[in-house]
């Protein structure tokens, strides 16, 4: 019940008070009865449950979030090169 | 291992939502995480037990098979926040009987339907001729009560504070707009008081670290709209760190790496790994309607726990002509009802038993036939052990 996929404006329906979003793909409508007026506008990337917007996504805070894990990567493949050359230098079959 | 960094976001302006789903599912990220971890837990002086006290968060973990990832000092427990399973037998009678009533359309969310009652689950009763619908949307019920103005639509609203908001959003519409055949049966419940009680039942029988509760992951989505404030007791005044988690497996993995960090450290705090979402006051807006509407009721029953005070909400007395625990108070009842004797829901509520300690899991109990709660949704720990058991180590 609680699981969602993130999703983004693409419209908004002042007169009906609801948004229009693309989840993958699948368009479908948000009320935004939970937001502050004006808040949510076109291109925001948002966060839906059962029918109604329920938070916007901080693009900042999740490009930051990726950004960290690709250091992360980065860090531990240099970590993992390095230890093939020391496990290439410690190598006891040489010549063998 | 060679690892490949795959997400090019180093240079990246501008995200796409594919990068909000796939960026926290990578396998690669998942797996640098769990070597980070691994690394960490080295140093731990004890094993820590972390409990996940949303059932969103055991679905994740399970499908994910991250208990296969981490180190044998790092253990999950799983908590009771599914809405579905912690909802007892009385409540659903309430449901069912009605359901049961002449003109009366009676509306619920998901695998509510399922969950059996002392007299049945919703669905047998609608099996028998009554009413009874599974809604995806609390605004789903507006259509409905347009096109049938001639019955009464009860909406049996359930759920943590992630869904309470949407109720309350719902009835702000129904008073507004004078819509007058719209009433609400409130069963809302909220995860502080829960994990106190958790905590308190827990540290009594506490013989060594085997069945303590370490450390928190804080749910995702309540969160978003209560904002991490709601936890600053639990690091403060019970000494558990609290670290709010997405629900996407890197964020569990991200917010476990955090907690051992913390132990490691010698921290004991609230911190949010799911910040894209999470801040600390949380949504205003949605806080604002529930306040407006509800009051905590002193007292609510969750099924396997308990009577646990302040975790329930109902509609505040001046909206009692739609409160239909009001309205139908003489057909109501309100007798205690014991659970099915095996069941060991309560104990795997309370974390203190595993699914597959139950002697009729996969066998008397199954999705298709559940006995008990925990069994019904897919945010259950049985049904996520059932489904996903053979990941586990
Ligand atoms: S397997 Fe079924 S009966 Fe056993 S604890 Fe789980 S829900 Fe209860």
């Amino acid at each position: 019940m609680c699981l969602s996929i993130p999703s983004k404006v693409v419209k908004i329906d002042k007169e009906r008070n609801v948004a229009i979003v693309d989840t993958m793909g699948v368009q479908r409508e948000a009320g935004l009865e939970l937001m502050e007026e004006d808040d949510v506008k076109i291109g925001d990337f948002v966060l839906l449950h059962i029918g109604f917007i329920m938070n916007k996504i901080d693009e900042k805070d999740a490009l930051e979030s990726l950004k960290v894990y690709n250091e992360i990567l980065e860090k531990l493949d240099e970590e993992d090169r390095q230890q093939m050359v020391i496990d290439d230098d410690n190598c006891e079959n040489r010549g063998a | 291992m060679m690892i490949t960094a795959k997400i090019e976001v180093l240079n990246m302006k501008e995200l796409q939502l594919k990068d909000l789903y796939d960026g926290f599912r990578d396998p690669e990220v998942i797996k640098g995480f769990a070597k980070l971890i691994e690394e960490e837990a080295k140093k731990l002086s004890h094993p820590i037990n972390i409990m996940e006290v949303c059932g969103g968060h055991t679905h994740s973990i399970m499908k994910f098979g991250l208990p296969q990832l981490l180190p044998e000092n790092i253990n999950f427990i799983h908590g009771p926040g599914c809405p579905v399973c912690i909802m007892p037998k009385e409540r659903i009678d309430h449901a069912y009987i009605l359901a049961d009533q002449e003109d009366t359309i009676l509306v619920t969310l998901g695998d509510m339907i399922k969950v059996p009652g002392s007299r049945g689950s919703l669905q047998d009763i609608r099996a028998k001729g009554a009413d009874v619908r599974f809604i995806y949307s609390p605004l789903d019920i507006l259509k409905i009560a347009e096109e049938y103005p001639d019955k009464k639509i009860i909406f049996f609203a359930i759920g943590f504070e992630t869904t309470t908001p949407m109720t309350t959003a719902l009835i702000d519409i129904v008073l507004k707009r004078q819509i007058k055949n719209i009433f609400f049966h409130i069963n809302h419940v909220t995860v502080p008081e829960v994990m106190v009680e958790l905590i308190d039942s827990r540290d009594e029988h506490i013989d060594s670290y085997n069945n303590r509760i370490d450390a928190f992951l804080g749910p995702s989505h309540v969160s978003v709209i209560t904002g991490s404030k709601i936890y600053e007791k639990f690091p403060k005044e019970h000494n558990r760190p609290v670290v709010v988690s997405g629900f996407e497996p890197v964020d569990v993995m991200e917010a476990i790496l955090m907690i051992v960090k913390q132990f490691n450290e010698g921290r004991c705090e609230l911190e949010i790994e799911y910040k894209r979402l999470v801040t600390y006051g949380g949504n205003l807006k949605a806080q604002a309607l529930i306040e407006n509407y509800f009051e905590k009721a002193s007292l609510f029953k969750w099924r396997g726990l308990g009577n646990i005070p302040d975790s329930g909400y109902k509609l505040r007395p001046q909206f009692a002509d739609i409160d239909a625990e009001k309205i139908y108070a003489d057909i109501l009842p309100n007798e205690e009802i014991e659970d099915h004797k095996l069941c060991i829901c309560g104990d795997i509520l309370r974390g203190m038993a595993k699914p597959d300690e139950c002697t009729i899991f996969g066998t008397a109990c199954k999705p298709q036939s559940p006995l008990g709660s925990c069994m019904v949704s897919s945010e259950g720990a049985c049904a996520a052990y059932y489904k996903y058991g053979n990941l586990l180590k």
